[in-house]
Parts: structure tokens; C-alpha cells; sequence
């Protein structure tokens, strides 16, 4: 587990599980719950639409820093007071969060996906919420956006980071 | 009750559930909230060509697809039980710019103008579609987390990285759509 770690966090990953309690995996049916609430609410407060982030680029709504602002600060206390009391997992586990290291894939990376999120309108996390929600040809920009990813892999020792 | 919850919900409501993701995956087990991970972890396990990035024990991140199924499974009950069947209400300011640059149809999630089937044989839903993609999944990887994992997750861990790389995304952004979109949408 620890070597799986250590594997991800040098090839750049930030985000790893960091469990180490092997669980069948039916054990993941509680993070597809946690999606599908995640999934309707991206819906319903109309996160996953064009027109939204449009509108948030725009700089003519509050809406979107309504939504991020307000989920950066319940996110924020909720971190703090698992650190600050030690919280730990319902398997028993404590918590760890590992620290990001900064490299400039921050600010090349950051720049390309903030151009490809203005023109699609969509980060990750809402193309799945599209395509549930009915619009299959989102389908096309996951696949492309899965090879955007894989050439990323294929070319990462090329870029400056 | 259905009637109450199909309307479009306030930001304050979005803003407290996504905020509570956190929490909630890392008291279920330890799991840092970020989506983006999950193109890896498919790349990983469909393409992975023996390029290092992609050689590790995929399996062990099953969680993230799981929960990226769900996110996906959330969006057809969203749509399909709880479906909004007005026109979405946004800025007239905004409205009136995206009119003026050809979007008619303000009725989904997305411009049926630029995102169909029918729009992907055209240059212009070609370069929306499967270039802004491309982008998103590159410049996500290449950042080393989206709106989730830096914005999200990276924000209220209190990361640097993750200020800069929100920052970033921003800029980007306003970029694309003050200079570049003008320009795309009239293709």
C-alpha cells in the first residue's frame, strides 16, 4: 500500500487512496451513493450547464462563486475540525491529507484546462453529469478528454514541470 | 415535494453539499475528493501502453470510478424525476451577448447549436467537442487536479498549489471566453 502510494505521488498524482484496510469491492457502492447526490445536485443548481459557466466568465452572475465560495468554507471547517480533533475514518483509520507540491504543471496545466473549460463548458465532473442527464454526445469530449489525459502520460517527461 | 425540488436550486444549498464531499469521503475512508483522477485510473486500465504514468494498481482507485458512476447515475435521476422543463434563467447580459454570437437555444444543459450529434461533423462542434475536451483532460492532468481536487479539495486543505493552480483555471478561462470565443462560435 505504502509502495502504491509512494508509486502514485512521484508520477505527480495528489489525489491517492490512502487507505490501507483492503475492503471487497462492493465496499465502493458508498462512494457511487455519494456521486449520485453529487450528480443531482450538480443537475439542479445547473453547475453542469454551458450557460452558467458562461455567465461566471462573464462576470454577470454571483451564482457559480456562490457555489464554490460556499463549498471552499464548508469544506475548509469541515478539515479543520477533523484535524484539529483528530477525527477518524468509520473504519477506524486516521485521516491523512496529503500536502500538495507546487510545479509549474500548476500554472501550464491550470492555464490549458481553464481554456478547454470555458469552451466546453464543463470540467470532469459535470461531462459525466451531462451524459446521464441526457446529452450522449458529451460522450465524444469524455473519450477526448480521456486521451487528453493520455497523452499527458505519454509525453509528461517532455513538459517543464 | 418533486415540484419544490425541480426548480433550480439555490448556490448556497449546492455550494453546502459539494462542500460536505469532503468530509464525507474522507470519513468513509480516507479519500481525497477529486474527479479528474478518474480519466487516469481509466487510461490506467484501458490504455495503459506501458507508459509509467499509467502503471500502477489501478484497482486499488476503483472508488473514484465508482463515484464518477454515480455522479453520472445523479444526472439522469436529476433529469429524468426532478426535470426543470423551463429554459434556464441566466443573466440577460449574458444572454444577450451568446445570442448575438448564434446560440438560440437556451433549453438543456447545453447548446444544442454547438453540442449534438449532428454539430460533431461541423468544424465548429468538432473544435467545442473534441478539442475542448482534449484540453480539459490534458490540462487537468497536467495541473494535477480540476475544480474538484484543487478548487475543492486543495482550497480547503489550504494548499498553495491549489491557489495558484484555481488561479490558473480562471485565467484561462476568462481568456477563452473574452478573446477566443467570439472568434470559435462565429466558425
Amino acid at each position: 500500500m505504502e509502495q502504491h502510494r509512494k508509486q502514485l505521488e512521484d508520477s505527480g498524482s495528489h489525489c491517492v487512496n490512502q487507505s490501507n484496510i483492503e475492503l471487497p469491492w462492493y465496499s465502493n457502492i458508498k462512494y457511487m451513493l455519494v456521486g449520485i447526490v453529487f450528480g443531482i445536485v450538480f443537475v439542479k443548481a445547473e453547475i453542469i450547464s454551458w450557460f452558467r459557466i458562461h455567465e461566471m466568465f462573464r462576470l454577470d452572475s454571483f451564482h457559480m462563486y456562490g457555489v464554490i465560495g460556499t463549498a471552499v468554507v464548508v469544506g475548509m471547517i469541515s478539515v479543520y475540525v477533523i484535524k484539529q480533533f483528530k477525527i477518524k475514518t468509520f473504519e477506524g483509520e486516521t485521516i491523512v491529507i496529503p500536502d500538495k507540491t507546487f510545479d509549474k504543471g500548476q500554472i501550464f496545466g491550470g492555464l490549458i484546462f481553464g481554456l478547454g473549460w470555458a469552451i466546453t463548458g464543463a470540467c470532469p465532473g459535470p461531462l459525466y453529469a451531462q451524459i446521464g442527464s441526457g446529452h450522449t454526445v458529451i460522450v465524444v469530449t469524455l473519450i477526448s478528454a480521456i486521451l487528453g489525459t493520455w497523452t499527458y502520460g505519454k509525453f509528461r517527461g517532455k513538459l517543464p514541470h | 415535494m418533486i415540484a419544490f425540488l425541480s426548480q433550480p436550486w439555490p448556490w448556497y444549498v449546492a455550494g453546502i453539499f459539494i462542500g460536505l464531499t469532503v468530509p464525507t469521503l474522507l470519513l468513509l475512508g480516507n479519500k481525497c475528493f477529486g474527479i479528474s483522477s478518474s480519466l487516469r485510473h481509466i487510461c490506467a486500465a484501458c490504455i495503459p501502453a506501458k507508459i509509467p504514468f499509467f502503471n500502477y494498481d489501478w484497482k486499488k482507485e476503483m472508488w473514484n470510478i465508482f463515484f464518477v458512476v454515480g455522479v453520472l447515475i445523479g444526472g439522469f435521476i436529476a433529469n429524468t424525476f426532478l426535470a426543470d422543463p423551463n429554459d434556464v434563467v441566466i443573466a440577460a447580459n449574458t444572454k444577450a451577448e451568446l445570442t448575438s454570437m448564434g446560440i438560440t437555444n437556451y433549453s438543456g444543459l447545453v447548446p444544442v447549436d454547438i453540442f449534438s450529434w449532428a454539430a460533431l461533423g461541423e468544424l465548429r462542434g468538432w473544435i467545442f467537442m473534441v478539442l475542448g475536451g482534449f484540453l480539459v483532460g490534458f490540462g487537468t492532468r497536467y495541473a494535477g487536479g480540476c475544480t474538484s481536487g484543487h478548487s475543492i479539495m486543495g482550497l480547503s486543505n489550504l494548499q498553495m498549489p491549489s491557489l495558484i493552480a484555481t488561479c490558473c483555471f480562471m485565467i484561462g478561462g476568462f481568456l477563452m471566453t473574452w478573446f477566443g470565443l467570439p472568434f470559435l462560435l462565429s466558425l
